[in-house]
């Protein structure tokens, strides 16, 4: 089916004009996958397969909104649904009867509810990174996978949100949050960490949904109008009974209000890229302040453990590398189950995706180890206490303490630790290989490592340093109660419902992106070197979109 | 610079139809109907790009390309100058930014005083993190509906839509209309040039009334 052959263009490129031998210059062509995991330099690999008219790319992507899904879905949807409506009785209760329904005690005062919160608005940091940052930096591969980012972004903030506000205990005084004065007149404390937290979680809810509200525009314009051509060709088949009302109709209405009456005007256009390259332009120091003050709510107390000056990239590097996680989670099983996804997201923007997973998998690795430098370097036996025998020390590597011979001191949170350290900075190590990174299900299963590991993360940064602070006469343990356990699966299954209604009715792709990287959008063909039919030999210069796609980028110029 | 014009009396009769109603029509079609303006067809975006650049030069005013997405340099072709949507945003973020600490300096410095860790009453510092997010935020909410301010938007109908070829706007067709507003317009001598233009269907498109 595939009209593409880079293995060709490799071949007749690195052997001259002759097409003689495949491998010519005696080494081992890579493995090209799907088409788009080409090596050469000359040659630009496919943002999008098998040649894809604009026409095709809108029967595609309004395809998984305007069809039946599969049985998978409503299975999936049922699953998770359920688990969420029963998920949310555990919040009412939690609610009704206070916090101590949480394993919380007097020395960890903060648990599941804060590590939940900062697992998930790390998730949640993917999204707009690659809408603003991949944006800025023209990283054409984006477009693939920009729109389904920014939602898992959205409903991301939407489960961080949600520990925060019930873990006040009083949710009917969360507004003392608000700069509002309370009964005595007195302001909120705009000193406090944890104020600054609400302006800054709150400031990226509503930018990141303005954001991801802004791209929706034009596809869901393309739906109103594909809705509209249908019932202009004829009567449509009834949604509901009794009334004159077809999905169409429905589709027509709603996403036309969605639409706001765009009409994919170039005035309309020329401003709607401006406002979309400025949105991510203070969506990118966003980003980087939201998980930087998430951050401050350790860092700036004095507990051993959270009073570190490294906090702020280390925690922004820990986003990046868990949201990636999570698009790839997500995106990996859908590439599997709708058709034609694999057209739109190639086994490159996986590729890619696994290196950005490997590097920043790497600087949280740096990260954990910088926090024992500095417990060493500074000389602060508190600190230095608290990692190595609150987090460190294993029970079978534990010596015995010289002046309690008969104690042993290890880190009752050791896996917890451990299982941190493997998930983060060993898992991801496999994409050094070439193989790894561009196989999905290795990538699938890296990525479901790191999110466990990325969740222990915040688990071993929030209990262990609290529950062994300052005098042994408090130390505690935290054991979550079936709450806490049944609270986290809630969130993770308001995620999953929320992300299977919005592959549903939203457009799952940017269209209008999508068709704009296509070699055929380019306006000026004739310009382009080596389209058409002498795509052979001829130079590393201009070439390489036409290898790729031959035959299309000289669609235009006639 | 492209500046926002006052809207004249006729485009405010679209939004409000039942408050302004239309000056006297130019052009109209042999049915009696006030014409919109002359829709040309294209097929690729070379075509198009083409078309514009040849419209531009012609002299035209009031006239748009239609495309599924936004065609790279069309802004040249079409001459349309850059717009003021980036000094709007930056207006709009510095006075986030600026409301943001006065907020905060006013409630914690002036109207109720506390000592909080001994730090002076309005000590900079600790604003820095909340009068960021409150000039990001504004920024954000200017740039989305200042672009759909200047773009006349939200619409709710438009003569276009009317016309079944139009709606493929959206999936891989591109359009080229000429209004019948723009003072050069002429029925005839559109048409001409846009099947001059290498248009493979030209139309013209009613108005809503």
């Amino acid at each position: 089916m595939s009209s593409i052959h880079p293995d060709k263009s490799v071949s007749e490129r690195l052997a001259g004009l002759a097409p003689a031998t495949s491998r010519g210059v005696g080494q081992d062509l890579p493995d090209i996958g799907d088409g788009s995991l080409v090596e050469d330099p000359a040659v630009r690999a496919p943002l999008v397969l098998n040649n894809r008219s604009f026409s095709e790319l809108t029967d595609i992507v309004c395809g998984y909104t305007e069809n039946k899904p599969g049985k998978w879905w409503l299975i999936a949807l049922g699953a998770f649904g359920t688990v969420m409506g029963l998920g949310s009785m555990l919040i009412l209760y939690t609610i009704i009867t206070g916090i101590g329904v949480w394993g919380l005690n007097n020395q960890v005062d903060w648990a599941f509810d804060i590590t939940n919160f900062v697992f998930w608005i790390g998730i949640g940091h993917a999204g707009t990174l690659i809408s603003a940052i991949l944006c800025i930096l023209k990283q054409k591969w984006r477009t693939a996978v920009n729109r389904s980012a920014e939602a898992m972004t959205i409903f991301a903030v939407m489960c961080a949100g949600l520990f925060p506000a019930i873990h006040v205990g009083r949710i009917w005084f969360i507004w003392f949050v608000f700069p509002i004065p309370n009964y005595n007149w007195i302001w909120p404390n705009f000193r406090s960490p944890l104020l600054w937290d609400v302006f800054a979680v709150s400031t990226y809810f509503t930018v990141s949904a303005l954001f991801w509200y802004m791209g929706m525009i034009p596809d869901m314009a393309t739906l109103r109008d594909r809705a509209d051509a249908r019932l202009r060709a004829g009567p449509r088949p009834r949604a509901v009974p009794f009334l004159p009302l077809s999905a169409d109709r429905i589709r027509a209405f709603v996403y036309g209000l969605g639409a706001l009456g765009w009409r994919f005007s170039s005035r309309h256009w020329l401003k709607y890229e401006t406002a979309y390259l400025l949105l991510a332009g203070i969506s990118t120091p966003l980003v980087l302040s939201v998980h930087s003050i998430v951050s401050f709510d350790f860092a700036t107390s004095v507990v051993p453990g959270w009073h570190t000056t490294i906090f702020p990239p280390y925690f922004v590097a820990g986003a990046i590398f868990g949201g990636f996680a999570m698009v790839l989670f997500l995106l990996i099983p859908a590439r599997e189950l709708y058709p034609n996804f694999k057209d739109l997201l190639t086994l490159r923007h996986l590729e890619n995706m696994a290196k950005i997973i490997l590097v920043t998998g790497m600087m949280v690795g740096f990260a954990y180890a910088m926090e024992f430098f500095i417990a060493w370097y500074s000389a602060n036996e508190y600190e230095a206490d608290v990692f190595v025998f609150n987090r460190l020390m294993p029970p079978f590597l534990a010596g015995a303490d010289p002046d309690h011979p008969e104690a042993v001191r290890y880190a009752p949170y050791w896996w917890a630790y451990w299982a941190m350290i493997s998930c983060n900075v060993i898992s991801p190590q496999v994409f050094w290989i070439r193989k790894f990174r561009t196989r999905p299900l290795a990538i699938w299963i890296v990525s479901l490592l790191v999110t466990i590991g990325m969740w222990f993360e915040r688990f071993v940064i929030i209990v262990t340093s609290l529950h062994r602070a300052w005098l042994p006469g408090e130390w505690h343990m935290f054991y979550p109660t079936w709450v806490d356990i049944g609270i986290f699966v809630f969130s993770c299954a308001m995620f999953l419902t929320f992300f299977l209604l919005f592959m549903r009715f939203l457009p799952m792709f940017a269209l209008s992106e999508l068709k704009a990287v296509t070699p055929q959008a380019n306006p000026h063909p004739e310009h382009e070197d080596g389209h058409g039919d002498h795509h052979g030999g001829d130079a590393a210069g201009h070439g390489p979109q036409a290898h790729a796609t031959p035959g299309h980028g000289g669609k235009g110029g006639h | 610079m492209d500046l926002p014009k006052i809207p004249t009396r006729d485009q405010l009769a679209d939004y409000v139809p039942f408050l302004i109603k239309k000056g006297s029509a130019k052009f109209v079609t042999p049915a009696g109907k006030r014409v919109h303006g002359i829709m040309a067809e294209f097929d690729t975006p070379a075509a198009v790009y083409h078309a514009a650049e040849l419209v531009r030069d012609e002299g035209y005013k009031v006239w748009d390309v239609y495309s599924p997405f936004p065609i790279h340099g069309i802004d040249k072709a079409m001459g349309i100058p850059r717009n003021i949507i980036p000094v709007m945003v930056a207006t709009g973020g510095l006075s986030g930014a600026a409301l943001g600490f006065i907020m905060q300096y006013w409630m914690t410095a002036v109207d109720y005083r506390m000592v909080v860790q001994g730090k002076p009453y309005g000590a900079w510092e600790p604003f820095t993190p909340i009068t960021f997010e409150l000039g990001v935020l504004l920024a954000a909410f200017t740039a989305l509906f200042g672009m759909l301010m200047l773009n006349g938007l939200p619409r709710w109908n438009h003569p276009l839509f009317k016309k079944d070829r139009f709606l493929r706007s959206s999936d891989d067709k591109f359009f080229v209309v000429i209004e019948a507003s723009d003072a050069k317009f002429d029925l005839r001598a559109t048409r001409d040039l846009m099947t001059k233009a290498g248009a493979t269907n030209v139309e013209v498109v009613e108005d809503d009334e």
